[in-house]
């Protein structure tokens, strides 16, 4: 007696070894992948770390994260070198009665970058307000209202190429658009611009907004506008076919049926994308550097004489301070600290936000559910 | 004739049933003694798109009384169905060659007729029972709050109303705030059917509202729409011909788009005058 050979025996074959090129293939692209991410943070981690954290208590560079950028001076006093911002460069002048003091200075080299925070934080709420309330209100007419037909189908292929347009190009588009040539209400006639009397001595002067954060925030919403759209479309096709029809069919309106029964359950998903859009549209530089970013500005962004001049002024932001530092200034130690100080502070930020949308939608979600 | 109070003020009488009646083509009428006709359908042709989903479909539906529609798939009854609460307006490509749908006389796809006063008077259950992710509360209140109507003590009372005609009440009254979606399938079904009557329709339109349930639910619902008829005309799809059978005053039989035959349910089972009709019911195609 003896058994039968085994039907099931383990076979070389091409097939096979195909299987295992493939797979490995698939497998070595995701490590790759995660490889390069733990890189790059891991990076701006180690080095940006330096910068904002210290051995000892508070163990945060606090002066880093509420102070304005300043002027650096390194010099050296008595056999010393010493590294010392701008103010404390001349008060250190002052108490020693020198009126020269042979220094090398080195811009945005001291201080902190607290204004570009609140910049970028400006930014990123108010682009986000507009980016929803269009965003939502398109995905709500194409996906509830609109019929299907040609122009629709325009409408969504419209949308889906301004996904794919440069940033630089948005950054021209609002330079175009908002900063030189948006309407203002002034009471002075402008004959250099298109200039239309409203009455009451008013003019209506097409001379734009200039570098402000209502030009940074609508070019910032039209750029994240697209993911919004397309993400709020989804949501609200994930709501069920039948809370519609039901409403509808206990005399709802539409827009009754929609406020009521679609809203509420697509809110949590079209607030989450939106949010995770947005900060990645933060990130940007190209956008803001024409519409909104100053390279300094002494002036926090509440200290206006006027509460409309808020939305009629300049912010820096963290974007484009790091794009500063790292390439219009000259390159050197000091410099570098900044920079990867800057950089990991907005790793941070971003990372927060992605985490808040996250976090949000984990909430939202549990609490509706169908 | 039942009091009709959204539509009974409509001002024109071009869409009322003309005085000579007896013109209009009778395909599908009932012999006399019967209830007054609630819904009348006259040689409706509808379209989705190019393709023809009802061809000439002339009935007239009793008030108070169970009308069931069965055949196979695809055959047209829920299209039907879904013209009598204007459903169907949410379809792009849906539209309605020719023909009328009469409901109270007047014609319901006429400009003047306002659709949402139409569903409240027509009221629907869905073959998918459909609570709305609230509570059980809210879930009824939902057709009176967009009237507009916030009045707690109104609501509450509408509430129990609308839970004990559907026979839910006993089963629900001590968790009226938590969600309708804790509920089972067939309680589902019943509460959609409560939160319907909330509205006080005059008809209640049920597409395959037991298709998704077990028996012993199914067999609640059924008791559930003999109480009901006595306040409704309910018109109801199935794809269960047991339950026509069972619970149905009159059936529709439909083949392709087309009626087929519309008569009593008995004689519907029991002696079908047309061949089709005999083929579906005994099980030789469908």
């Amino acid at each position: 007696m003896h058994a039968p050979a085994n039907p099931f025996n383990v076979r070389k074959s091409s097939s096979r070894t195909v299987e295992n090129v493939a797979f490995g293939l698939f497998r070595a692209a995701t490590y790759f992948i995660l490889a390069c991410a733990t890189f790059i943070f891991g990076f701006i981690f180690v080095k940006g770390g330096e910068t904002v954290f210290r051995a000892h208590f508070p163990f945060v560079n606090v002066p880093f994260l509420t102070q304005s950028p300043e002027t650096l001076y390194v010099f050296e006093y008595e056999g010393k070198k010493m590294e010392l911002g701008d103010k404390e460069f001349r008060a250190f002048k002052e108490n020693h009665g020198l009126k020269e003091l042979p220094a090398e200075s080195f811009a945005h080299s001291a201080g902190g970058i607290f204004p570009c925070i609140v910049g970028t934080v400006l930014l990123v709420i108010g682009s986000m307000a507009i980016a929803l309330f269009i965003g939502v209100s398109a995905a709500i007419y194409l996906s509830e209202y609109s019929k299907h037909g040609p122009f629709v189908r325009f409408v969504r292929l419209a949308i889906l190429n301004l996904a794919g347009v440069p940033s630089i190009v948005f950054g021209l588009f609002g330079l175009g658009l908002f900063v030189v040539f948006m309407p203002v209400l002034q009471s002075f006639h402008n004959p250099a611009v298109l200039s239309l009397p409203v009455g009451f001595g008013h003019y209506l002067n097409f001379s734009g907004w200039n570098v402000c954060l209502l030009s940074g925030w609508f070019t910032l919403a039209f750029m994240a506008l697209p993911v919004v759209i397309i993400a709020s479309e989804e949501s609200l096709k994930a709501v069920p076919m039948g809370f519609r029809e039901g409403s509808l069919a206990l005399g709802a309106t539409k827009w009754q049926a929609i406020r009521t029964n679609v809203l509420p359950y697509a809110l949590p998903g079209m607030i989450t994308s939106s949010i995770l859009s947005i900060a990645r549209v933060a990130g940007e530089t190209a956008p803001i550097m024409f519409t909104a970013a100053y390279i300094v500005r002494d002036k926090m962004p509440w200290q206006v004489e006027h509460p409309l001049d808020f939305l009629f002024q300049g912010v820096m932001a963290l974007p484009y301070h790091i794009y500063v530092v790292s390439s219009k200034l000259p390159q050197n130690e000091y410099t570098e600290r900044v920079q990867y100080g800057t950089a990991f502070v907005f790793l941070v930020i971003v990372m927060g936000i992605a985490l808040t949308s996250i976090l949000l939608r984990i909430r939202m979600r549990s609490r509706h559910r169908w | 004739m039942v009091a009709i109070p959204a539509m009974a003020a409509y001002p024109s009488d071009r869409h009322m049933i003309p005085p000579d009646a007896a013109s209009l083509p009778k395909a599908a009428a009932m012999s006399s003694e019967e209830n007054p006709t609630m819904i009348e359908v006259e040689s409706l042709d509808f379209f989705y798109g190019q393709a023809q989903a009802l061809h000439g479909i002339s009935i007239q539906i009793p008030a108070k009384k169970v009308t069931a529609f069965i055949g196979p798939s695809g055959c047209g009854k829920s299209t039907l169905l879904r013209c009598f609460n204007r459903m169907n307006d949410l379809v792009d490509i849906a539209r309605i060659g020719n023909g009328r749908v009469r409901i109270h006389g007047i014609d319901i796809h006429h400009p003047d007729v306002d659709v949402i006063a139409l569903r409240r008077q027509v009221g629907m259950v869905f073959q998918k029972s459909n609570p709305f992710p609230k509570s059980i509360y809210e879930n009824i209140t939902y057709g009176l709050q967009i009237q507009g109507i916030n009045d707690r003590r109104k609501l509450d009372e509408v509430v129990e109303k609308s839970l004990r005609g559907a026979a839910l009440w006993d089963e629900v009254k001590d968790r009226l705030h938590t969600s309708g979606l804790g509920l089972s399938g067939g309680q589902q079904q019943r509460l959609c059917i409560a939160r319907a009557i909330a509205v006080e329709p005059s008809i209640i339109l049920m597409d395959e509202p037991c298709s998704a349930l077990d028996p012993i639910a199914t067999s609640k619902v059924e008791e559930l729409i003999q109480v009901l008829k006595g306040k409704y005309t309910i018109v109801i799809v199935t794809h269960n011909m047991q339950q026509a059978g069972r619970c149905s005053d009159h059936t529709a039989f439909f083949y392709l788009g087309r009626l087929i035959e519309f008569a009593r349910t008995e004689k519907i089972f029991t002696n079908p005058s047309q061949r089709q009709t005999e083929d579906y019911i005994t099980g030789r195609f469908g």
